[in-house]
């Protein structure tokens, strides 16, 4: 099919909106009427047609809106794009990897052209064509890591392999769920999770580091994980959280529906050739709850995950103040029919 | 008694030990204040030590009750200075025409272990092979998120960010590149409704 | 997950005799296309079908990372082996098929470095040809102590020197020449990153003299892989299915678990990178631990094995299989 691509905005009038395309699409978190930390990892293969798990990056109606929005948040602040100087290397990985694969899964809207290290890049959707060397920095507008990125939605990290850990040295980032690139870059794995409650007793990170330490070439894993918020703001960041903060106090019953917003993570996990660092991307889908609860299976679900969830989650996931109301809201779309298995609607 | 027993906290917060002599070419030390008291041990601990030690070492508060027993030291280089970033240049210096082997000493406060681990890592000094010893004030220094300044010798919790004004509270997550804990907005969801400021550890 | 990594189907393209113990070999992709590109200082791990046994040996890439034409490894002759060598010496002729793993790095240069610092000795040179490659095309700094038996036998020897005469220092074991690594060690500017790739020997002395002369163990980096040795046949049950195999004496543990069909999972079949790490559920005897993997805690408390090179002498043991 053809995407449509909408024009429309994440921040102050928030025009932001899912098509009904965009809504069957959305990659529901929870495969149970319960949640709980766990390293839900799989290999990232293609998967159902359609689905967000289709394309090795999904391009879908919000990409163009998500690019201006990028562009606006480094506008007022360059700090959310960072790459310390070992990683200039991993940057042209990237490049590489998110052009081939633009290229091969969307070939109507991107094209690779390459004649040895001479390659020639076509953006459509933005009106983007750049000629440039591969591996000489002087070619491109910017950073590599920077120049893609601004290309690709979803936060990206990259993490640099050694001393048996994973180390933030680089990143994008301008649609996270709270936590500051510009603070925790040269963190390794376990410091920048510091802050997640209760996972680090869990084992969690051990697991999942060990796992991330012999991830392969050619062989990418996935994951989903989410979080609340408030309006369809991309950018909840902790450096604008005096601003956007308060907007957790306008719930009320009769906006519930309209205003919280589900945040779901599709992060995904690629070993990188050249520099053997890894790549983190973290594409971040939003859907108000009005439009969770026009799946059945999804409305009597998170009604069940949100209601049980343990009090340490929800205040970390930041939604804990509005937990009743929300709850509330959801509770009348659970008739306490059983939900089937899985993550797709029935 | 100016040793502190910091509780156990999350992973990104740093964690000291005791200054022990390891094997090196070189032994460069860098303490303020209390941390004095660390280098002292250190030199007592290992005889010959101080004879291929350059210290760089700030007294703050402490006046000369310090400085005069690290003189008695007699290390090769000794430096007494004002404040960190007086002394900032040297140390500097020190690290560039240093060669692998060189041995990394820091004591006393958080925020000039920080800001000298910083400087060490910056000169290829893996951070895991930098040894600390916490002495004297738990002061903390703080990066606002938000304007990003940095507020030195934080003791209450929450503050006033010394360049935004906003009330921050004060977080255990720390990063080694900024040398700072974070400090964020207390009262985002509720504007005006600021506890009242207790000290740290108190 | 499914064991070992993504595979290549690749046809033999060149074999060289480099000197009198060492071949190297060339492999093309079967059906044209191009080769993974890699880091310096990976790996691929070569299947060869030798009768109806399978061999699967970790060899270091040794051709420019950015060449995606062709991988090249070369290979010592050991007459003391298992056999992997030797079939890759006797049997391997252009033109045969063979599969290869995608590349593996457990190796890595550390891309901080503000100089990287090269030990090798003998067929240990290999990884190191990669990496030097890599470095050279962007400009890293880097410089080689190569220690060959004989000028004859230092594979590589001459044309890296002629190629980086600066960085590039040659020591002749039958001229009585040795690296003066404490001198060298000494030397070295803050930021230097130490590599060391050789026989066992050397590669313990030049980490204890590292240590002596106060280098981190973050900058101090080495790969050595353990070839499986023989040992005496033993008995091995899954815990799963109760199934009971028995591991051969030229056979280890994970060879034999794959012989019976077993889905073990795998990177370096070397005791180096983890990925086999396989519970016990149940043990009466004791282990032979070879690996660089588990602590000296997990080796005594006898919970864990690494069946690529750690065998077994006892009555019976049970694994989470």
């Amino acid at each position: 099919m053809t995407i449509q691509f909408k024009d429309e905005t994440f921040h102050d009038d928030y025009t932001f909106r899912n098509s009904p395309w965009a809504i069957q699409r959305f990659p529901f978190p929870f495969h149970e009427d319960s949640y709980m930390y766990s390293v839900n990892l799989e290999p990232h293969l293609s998967l159902r047609p359609g689905s967000v798990f289709e394309k090795t990056f999904d391009v879908d109606e919000h990409y163009i809106s998500e690019m201006k929005d990028r562009a606006r948040v480094l506008a007022n602040d360059p700090l959310r794009c960072q790459s310390l100087p070992h990683m200039t290397l991993a940057g042209w990985d990237l490049v590489e990897l998110i052009m081939e694969a633009k290229a091969r899964d969307y070939p109507d809207l991107f094209e690779l052209h390459r004649d040895g290290d001479h390659w020639h890049w076509i953006n459509k959707p933005l009106g983007i064509e750049q000629r440039f060397t591969f591996l000489d920095d002087s070619t491109l507008p910017c950073g590599p890591m920077e120049y893609i990125t601004r290309q690709a939605q979803g936060d990206f990290a990259l993490l640099d392999q050694r001393e048996e850990n994973l180390w933030m040295d680089a990143g994008m980032v301008t649609t996270q769920a709270d936590w500051s690139l510009d603070f925790d870059i040269g963190m390794n794995f376990y410091e920048w999770h510091a802050p997640v409650p209760l996972a680090h007793e869990m084992g969690v990170f051990q697991r999942a580091l060990k796992f991330l330490l012999n991830l392969q070439q050619g062989a990418p894993y996935r994951r989903l994980n989410w979080t609340m918020t408030v309006n369809p703001l991309l950018d909840t960041s902790p450096e604008n959280y005096h601003k956007w903060g308060v907007q957790k106090t306008e719930l009320t019953p009769e906006n519930v529906g309209q205003k919280q917003y589900l945040r779901v993570e599709l992060q995904s996990f690629f070993r990188l050739p050249r520099s053997n660092a890894l790549v983190f991307p973290i594409r971040c889908y939003l859907i108000r709850l009005e439009d969770v609860v026009s799946v059945p299976k999804w409305g009597r679900r998170l009604h069940r995950v949100l209601r049980d969830l343990p009090v340490e989650l929800a205040t970390y996931k930041g939604f804990i103040r509005n937990r009743p109301m929300i709850v509330d809201f959801l509770s009348a779309y659970d008739d306490g029919a059983p939900t089937s298995p899985g993550i797709f609607p029935d | 008694m100016t040793r502190f027993q910091f509780p156990k906290s999350i992973a990104s917060r740093p964690v000291y030990g005791r200054l022990t002599a390891r094997p090196g070419s070189a032994h460069l030390m860098v303490a303020d204040a209390e941390g004095a008291e660390a280098l002292l041990d250190l030199a007592a601990a290992a005889p010959g030590l101080m004879e291929r030690a350059h210290v760089i070492y700030l007294p703050k508060t402490t006046g000369a009750t310090y400085a005069r027993r690290l003189e008695t030291l007699s290390p090769a280089q000794l430096y007494i200075g004002p404040s960190y970033p007086a002394a900032e240049p040297r140390l500097r210096k020190a690290l560039s025409d240093a060669h692998m082997g060189l041995q990394v000493y820091l004591a006393g406060t958080e925020g000039l272990m920080g800001q000298a681990m910083r400087e060490a890592i910056e000169a290829g000094i893996p951070a895991g092979a930098i040894q600390t010893e916490h002495r004297g004030s738990v002061a903390r220094r703080m990066q606002c998120v938000h304007c990003k300044g940095i507020t030195e010798d934080v003791t209450t919790d929450p503050f006033v960010c010394a360049h935004c004004g906003l009330n921050l509270f004060v977080r255990d997550h720390y990063s080694r590149r900024m040398a700072a804990f974070q400090g964020v907005c207390i009262d985002a969801e509720d504007p005006g409704d600021v506890p009242p400021s207790k000290e740290l550890y108190s | 997950m499914s064991a070992g990594t993504r595979k290549i189907d690749v046809t033999v393209t060149d074999v060289v005799e480099v000197n009198e113990l060492v071949k190297r070999f060339r492999f093309e992709r079967s059906d044209g296309g191009e080769m993974p590109t890699f880091s310096g200082g990976a790996h691929t791990v070569v299947e060869m079908r030798d009768g109806d046994v399978t061999r699967l040996n970790p060899y270091s890439l040794m051709s420019d990372p950015r060449d995606r034409r062709a991988f090249t490894i070369s290979v010592r002759r050991d007459e003391a082996g298992r056999g992997g060598s030797l079939y890759m010496h006797r049997q391997v002729r252009i033109g045969d098929r063979m599969v290869l793993s995608y590349p593996v790095n457990l190796f890595a240069l550390d891309l901080r470095a503000k100089k990287h610092l090269m030990i090798a000795g003998g067929i240990g040179i290999t990884p190191f040809l990669a990496q030097i490659k890599q470095l050279s095309a962007t400009g890293g700094r880097f410089e080689l102590h190569y220690s060959v038996r004989t000028a004859a036998l230092g594979s590589y020897a001459g044309e890296l020197a002629g190629r980086f005469p600066a960085n590039v220092h040659v020591y002749h074991d039958d001229q009585s020449q040795v690296i003066d690594l404490a001198r060298l060690l000494d030397g070295q500017p803050l930021g230097t990153h130490l590599y060391v790739c050789g026989p066992k020997g050397m590669i313990d002395w030049v980490i204890r003299t590292a240590t002596d002369h106060g280098w981190p163990a973050e900058a101090v980096h080495y790969e050595e892989f353990l070839a499986p040795q023989s040992g005496k046949p033993f008995e091995v049950t899954l815990a799963s299915t109760g199934r009971v195999i028995t591991v051969g004496e030229h056979q280890s543990m994970l060879e034999a678990l794959e012989a019976a069909g077993v889905d073990a999972p795998y990177l370096c079949r070397g005791g180096a990178c983890g990925q086999c790490e396989t519970d016990v559920v149940r043990h009466e005897g004791h282990f032979i631990h070879r690996d660089h993997w588990l602590t000296d805690d997990q080796k005594t408390c006898g919970k864990k094995i690494m069946p690529c090179v750690s065998r077994f002498e006892g009555k019976s043991l049970v694994i989470d299989r």
